[in-house]
């Protein structure tokens, strides 16, 4: 996976298949500090700290249908890489916590990519769960919490054609309204 | 630059959708299945949701529910898409790439055609 974004999508269907009915996404680029931050949270079922080490290790995995994980361990190897961390905190019953940073200028840095695809993509396809996403550079900030629009929503899925195109162009907007302009 | 949009938006577009609902003759439900495992995603199934959502959109397509699954064993064949129509039995899709896809959208969920050469056996 070449695009943090994408990295993003896989941790928080983790959060999605830990049972989570709300889930958080931060993005933040603060240029000054030259850090780039990355984070999901989720009210899911939660692990153990003994689970939580392991789970960055290559050879550890929750998945029954196949014996190797790899999404969180090349994140974390792409992190300190890039002098920066993850860090996992989590507790059994309560939710998880995954935290990501990166030196924001660092020639080996995953590019944010497609992050507007990454939130219309969870946001439509797991409906039961209550998102909000964060996307924030210097002071400039895109936040959406879903709740007052499926309030609004009643009755309408959010795959309805014109509820999908109100959406798209909304994320769409936010996040390009909010991106660095690229030097 | 086009204004941001509110809420107000959304409220004035939930009103048309409502009516159009309304109106819409009931041909069975679609159900479309994205695989979002780690191995879906590396593989490109954000790309391939993308197209499935857009081809709803630009088709103006009623009635199809769009949800995901995490990784079913067979990784080797993501992105794999999963069609339901009304009470018919599932049919799985392997290696769908966006082109793929549209091709599923259009030719099985609207024309009711099984795309042949990317169904896999399960």
């Amino acid at each position: 996976m070449r695009e943090l974004s994408l990295h993003l999508l896989d941790i928080a269907e983790n959060s999605v298949a830990a049972g989570a009915l709300n889930i958080i996404i931060r993005v933040h680029e603060d240029l000054a500090a030259d850090r780039m931050f990355l984070s999901v949270r989720d009210d899911g079922k939660g692990m153990d700290a003994e689970t939580a080490a392991r789970i960055v290790d290559p050879f550890v995995t929750s998945r029954t249908t196949r014996k190797v994980g790899l999404g969180l361990p090349l994140l974390k190897e792409a992190a300190e890489f890039c002098n920066g961390s993850l860090r996992i905190d989590s507790t059994p019953g309560k939710g998880t916590l995954v935290e990501v940073a990166f030196q924001h200028s660092h020639i080996d840095r995953m590019p944010l990519g497609d992050l507007a695809s990454t939130f219309i993509t969870l946001l439509v396809s797991s409906p039961e769960i209550h998102w909000i996403f964060e996307y924030q550079v210097n002071l400039e900030c895109f936040a959406l919490d879903d709740a007052p629009i499926k309030q609004e929503l009643v009755g309408i899925p959010l795959t309805d054609p014109l509820v999908l195109g109100y959406l798209r162009e909304m994320i769409n907007q936010g996040v390009a309204r909010t991106q660095p302009i690229l030097t | 630059m086009p204004t941001v949009k509110s809420l107000d938006d959304l409220k004035k577009l939930r009103e048309q959708a409502l009516e159009k609902r309304r109106v819409k003759t009931a041909s069975g439900q679609a159900q479309v299945i994205v695989g979002m495992g780690t191995c879906g995603i590396a593989a490109g199934a954000r790309d391939t949701m993308k197209a499935i959502l857009d081809t709803i959109e630009n088709d103006n397509l009623n009635d199809v529910v769009v949800t995901q699954t995490g990784c079913i064993g067979m990784c080797e064949v993501e992105p794999i898409v999963e069609v339901v129509i009304g009470d018919q039995s599932k049919v799985t899709y392997g290696k769908v790439n966006p082109d793929t896809a549209v091709r599923i959208m259009k030719e099985h969920v609207v024309g009711g055609n099984v795309v042949a050469d990317h169904v896999i056996p399960v």
